[in-house]
């Protein structure tokens, strides 16, 4: 759970930022919204063409367009008392508070037309972006604890140590296991396309093969070819559990991003329908 | 004897090389000693195409010789050509052994056997020294070398690297950075350990040994050296080792042994110290001169100066002005009244105590070095609460102390040629009063490390500032609480200790109940439970410690070790309890403060069983951030990983507020329990980073925060004096183009450090070379809103603290959840 305390010398999570203001703003947004909705009298029909609907729309438009300049404040490093962990805040919380303001400006009339369009495209970029906030508040701690104080670098840097160890501790095996070890130290792939990478299960993977291939050969030997594939065995432990590792890593790495896919590209196909929902209203009405 | 020559000069670098200019200028018969077989071997063993500059730039350049800022091939190439143009007469490979006689009649001797003679001498040796060599059977073999210029230079080769300082390790990992050379490399060290090298070079080499990367050999020692092989002595008899290169790095002799053995006298037995010269330059030994950095003059310009204005003086030329003499003008310019420099000086050296003792050359120095102001009554010199750690002689005048942040009519004064500023300068840490200019006065503020260097050269002021800081200290502390005789008696009685890291001050269990002042340094406290070590605090230097024992039946309730090296003063209990009956407040001040630590103490003693995860995650924790170097820090980055989402947007943030290089390293650095201390400048206290600055370039703003300004000579011993590995020595990159034309089309880099690819794309098509300058993080000084990197961590992830408000936090284990 997000922290609660805002002591300045203690980390405080975006969401608990300034002791939960954004969500308390966004909440009065929706219960003022919700208040409005209900007490005041539509006739003949609730939707976005009263007096009250068309309030709701602005606010929902500048909403989404001030929310949507989260990408500029990030980069645009000016001078000045900003601080972005605040704009991450008001923009979890007032994003989410469009999904009463939106729905409440449809007066829940829904069709096959360039309106519905704008608020289903809106409302993707809300889940996903909620997809975010359940990433980025869950995956982080699980990086730290997979990584157990290593840094990434660490990480691909000790299986290059592996390898080497790999490399010499193949030395004495017999000719016929050179390809294998081989293959373990050269095929084995970390990273790659985007699904790869978000793949759990790497049964393929060349180690884990050679591993394999080891363990069921080790019966078939004596003497000291047993325990030389028995060291060998073991350093291809030792490299199988980092890959695990490894890989877990850049499967958070890639989920932390992914989300943001369809979050921004989503946010730009929402800007262009809104305008078209505008302009068609006002050019119709 | 007969004169051979006029003027002998031992040492061809900046200063040999122009006073031999000048002497074959002026026609005086002279000989430049030098003992390498090429000119300035100091700048000549710099790395190939580094920039050099020419700073102080107000400084004139008074010699024959040429020098401006260009990189080190065109520099030496200029002196060669100019050195041969001049005639200059050099005798290569010239180490001399021995100066000896006196003026007009000195026998200096070189290695070689050959003895010369000359009226004066002119030393401008350096303090480089010379390597020390092995001494073993064998140890004039040709494959044994003292250097290492490029690690890359070696293929397939067993080689063995002597000494386990930090130019040898760094030398053995430098070798074993490219695998695919597959060097054999050893290390060889004689003692048990790597006391000597740095923490980081330590770390790294043991992870190096771990991963077998190299051998590592601790209590050996050379006794035989053979082509292709090598005997040393271990601990468990003899190993002989193949061996086709030998690097050995054993350290240096300095070069004051030699020195002193010429008859030439030092200021004081401190490794800081310097030869006592008069202001032409002359040693205790009439006819025997030092210049350059010898002398303590670090800067090329400085070097070449002093050695035309010796031969000037040798020549007769008594009237020569030294070529800082309108420098020093400028900086009385202000001060009422019109006085010769000189005058100006001596005033000076009259009117403060603890200037009384300089001669006029290290006078001058120190002004050079030193602002000078005149205030009127009632301007505000200080405040309470800023950083600042010059120290500030009253040269005219008189200033007040306002001793109480509440009351501004409680005030001590400090009158003419008295110090003040010391208690700063000791702690490192804020200043701990405001003060006021009493009267018009004239002020000498003396930045951290020409105060440090005064203190250390002429131990009169040592003693001094010493005598004053505890005294002003201690009244502090007692402040009217006893009387005069008391006071006086708690002085006397009061000692100075110098700890290292980790040593106990006070054992919990102990019976004695004496106190101690912090005066530098930071001490955790410490309360066994069961057999662990539990955290309880951590004390900052001005704090005392060792009060409680007086209350809780003379027995020690907890450990205070220290957390870095540190300077205290030992009191006795006795006086503290007398000041007590005489001060009611002050007690309850300390008795709500002891009932605080019983609860506490209590509480930790009710958890002994279940005493595992909350407080013991937190002790940890601390631990590893005193270990991290917090204990020291002012101010530092902490990345919390379970908010982190590795977005560098941190990085980012600061390559774009600081021309386009990121002065941290997010993912570098260590982490313990969820909390990372990224690579990024933790702000000491004392910073390490001034120890050797030659332009004094490095300096600490009121707010804390230590920076490099631009006279910045691109040396890099700020880099190696940081223990964290934080300053990088890098070029400004091109500028990038905006960030819309970025967004909007895709042009440039985009935010953040641009890739190096991009840079040298872009710096091609420049000419000539941009100067690496050292880089570091300046906590975002005169940028409004402060440190970037903490503005731009969208989740919180990332903070700016100081450790004692950190780690306040766990001083209160129920509170202490994370």
């Amino acid at each position: 759970m997000a922290r609660r305390n805002n002591n300045p010398a203690q980390h405080v999570s975006f969401l608990a930022h300034r002791r939960y203001f954004w969500l308390k703003v966004s909440i009065a947004i929706c219960v003022l919204s919700l208040f409005g909705y209900v007490s005041t009298d539509f006739d003949p029909v609730r939707n976005g063409g009263t007096w009250y609907g068309y309030t709701l729309g602005v606010i929902g438009t500048l909403l989404i367009l001030w929310l949507s300049v989260l990408g500029v404040r990030k980069r645009a490093i000016t001078a000045g008392h900003w601080s972005l962990k605040g704009w991450t805040s008001a923009h979890v919380y007032l994003g989410l508070s469009l999904i009463i303001v939106a729905t409440l400006h449809t007066g829940f009339q829904f069709g096959w037309n360039v309106h519905t369009l704008a608020y289903f495209l809106m409302m993707i970029v809300i889940i996903s972006g909620s997809l975010g906030i359940f990433f980025y508040q869950y995956l982080p701690q699980r990086m730290s604890t997979n990584r157990s104080e290593m840094g990434e670098g660490d990480m691909l840097t000790e299986i290059k140590n592996l390898n080497q160890l790999l490399d010499d501790t193949a030395q004495p095996l017999d000719n016929q296991y050179i390809p294998v070890v081989q293959k373990a130290i050269e095929k084995t792939r970390i990273g790659g396309s985007i699904f790869m990478r978000l793949r759990r299960g790497h049964r393929r993977c060349e180690t884990r093969k050679a591993l394999d291939f080891f363990r069921s050969e080790m019966r078939n030997v004596e003497g000291d070819s047993r325990s030389n594939i028995i060291s060998m065995i073991s350093v291809l432990e030792r490299k199988n559990s980092l890959l695990v590792r490894v890989r877990k890593h850049i499967r958070y790495k890639a989920l932390l991003q992914i989300w943001l896919y369809v979050h921004i590209p989503m946010t730009f196909a929402l800007i262009a329908a809104l305008i078209a929902h505008i302009v068609s209203v006002f050019y119709y009405s | 004897m007969a004169q051979e020559y006029e003027i002998a000069i031992i040492g061809s670098g900046p200063a040999g090389i122009s006073a031999a200019a000048h002497a074959a200028e002026l026609g005086l018969s002279h000989v430049l000693l030098e003992k390498t077989d090429h000119l300035s071997d100091t700048i000549f063993k710099y790395q190939k195409g580094k920039h050099i500059m020419a700073t102080p730039d107000q400084l004139v350049l008074r010699s024959d010789v040429d020098f401006e800022a260009g990189n080190r091939e065109d520099i030496l190439g200029r002196w060669e050509t100019q050195a041969q143009d001049a005639n200059l007469n050099v005798i290569y490979d010239a180490d001399v052994t021995e100066i000896s006689g006196q003026k007009g009649d000195f026998v200096i001797k070189i290695k070689s056997g050959k003895t010369l003679n000359a009226a004066h001498v002119i030393l401008a040796i350096g303090t480089q020294g010379n390597p020390n060599t092995m001494r073993c059977p064998g140890g004039d073999l040709p494959h044994i070398q003292y250097t290492l210029e490029d690690p890359y230079a070696y293929f397939d080769e067993d080689i063995i690297v002597i000494g386990g300082g930090d130019a040898g390790i760094e030398n053995a990992l430098g070798l074993i950075a490219n695998t695919l050379l597959s060097n054999r490399v050893t290390l060889v060290q004689r003692a048990d350990g790597f006391p000597r090298a740095k923490e980081a070079n330590v770390k790294a080499l043991l992870q190096a040994m771990n991963e077998g990367r190299l051998d590592v050999l601790t209590q050996a020692e050379t006794s035989l050296v053979e082509e292709k092989f090598i005997t040393l002595n271990v601990s468990d008899g003899e190993a002989r080792l193949p061996c086709d290169r030998i690097i050995a790095r054993i350290g240096s002799a300095p070069p004051r042994k030699f020195v002193e053995s010429c008859g030439v006298e030092f200021a004081s037995d401190d490794r800081m110290a310097y030869p006592v010269l008069s202001p032409t330059f002359e040693s205790s030994v009439e006819g025997l001169y030092v210049v350059g950095a010898l002398a303590g003059y670090p800067l090329i310009k400085h070097c070449m100066n002093q050695g035309y204005d010796v031969v000037e003086h040798i020549n007769g030329n008594t009237d020569l002005k030294p070529a800082d003499e309108p420098l020093l003008a400028e900086k009385f310019a202000k001060l009422p009244g019109n006085m010769e420099v000189s005058e100006r000086l001596e005033f000076l050296r009259q009117n403060v105590v603890i200037f009384n003792d300089l001669t006029p050359l290290q006078m001058r120095e120190f002004i050079l070095d030193s602002q000078i102001y005149s205030f009127s009554k009632g301007d505000e010199i200080f405040k309470r609460n800023d950083y600042g750690s010059s120290l500030f002689s009253i040269a005219v005048g008189s200033v007040d102390v306002l001793i109480d942040p509440n009351d501004d009519s409680k005030r001590i004064s400090i009158g003419e040629g008295e110090i003040f500023g010391e208690a700063g300068l000791i702690s490192g840490r804020r200043r701990n009063a405001t003060i006021l200019a009493a009267s018009e006065c004239i002020l000498v503020e003396t930045p951290r490390n020409a105060a440090r260097k005064l203190i250390s050269t002429v131990p009169a002021v040592e003693k001094r500032v010493n005598t004053i800081a505890i005294e002003r200290l201690l009244s502090q502390i007692f402040g009217g609480g006893l009387s005069k005789d008391e006071f006086a008696a708690v002085i006397a009685d009061a000692e100075l200790k110098k700890v290292n890291a980790g040593d106990i001050l006070i054992e919990e269990g102990a019976d004695d109940t004496d106190i101690y002042i912090i005066r530098s340094g930071s001490m955790i406290v410490e309360k066994k439970i069961g057999d662990k070590d539990v955290f309880l605090s951590y004390v900052s230097a001005g704090s005392y410690v060792g009060e409680m024992a007086l209350f809780e039946e003379g027995r020690r309730t907890a450990t205070v070790k220290a957390a870095v090296k540190a300077d205290v003063i030992r009191l006795k209990g006795v006086y503290f309890e007398t000041l007590l009956d005489a001060n009611p407040a002050l007690k309850t001040q300390i008795m709500d403060q002891l009932s605080d630590r019983r609860a506490m103490n209590a509480f930790v003693e009710g958890q002994k069983d279940g005493f595992d995860s909350v407080a013991d995650l937190y002790g940890a924790r601390a631990n590893f951030l005193i270990e991290q170097g917090l204990g020291e820090a002012t101010d530092a980055l902490l990345i919390d990983e379970t908010l982190c989402i590795g977005c560098d947007n941190c990085e980012i943030a600061c390559a774009e507020s600081h021309d386009g290089i990121s002065r941290l390293n997010r993912e570098a650095g260590q982490t313990f329990a969820h909390i990372h201390v990224p690579t990024s400048c933790r702000h000491c206290e004392h910073p390490h980073c001034m120890s050797d600055c030659p332009p004094d370039a490095i300096h600490r703003a009121p707010d804390g925060e230590v920076f490099i300004d631009d006279s910045c000579i691109g040396c890099g011993n700020c880099q190696r004096y940081c223990p964290y590995g934080v300053i990088q020595m890098e070029t400004a990159p091109p500028k990038k183009p905006s960030l819309a034309s970025w967004m909007m089309f895709g042009i440039g880099p985009g935010p953040g450090q641009a890739p190096k690819a991009w840079t040298k794309k872009k710096l091609a098509k420049k000419s000539g070379d941009a100067p690496k300058v050292a880089v570091k993080c300046d906590m975002c000084k005169g940028i409004t809103g402060g440190a970037a990197c903490v503005r731009a961590c969208p989740t919180g992830a990332a903070i700016r603290v100081s450790p004692e408000d950190y780690l306040a936090y766990s001083k209160d284990p129920s509170k202490a959840k994370a």
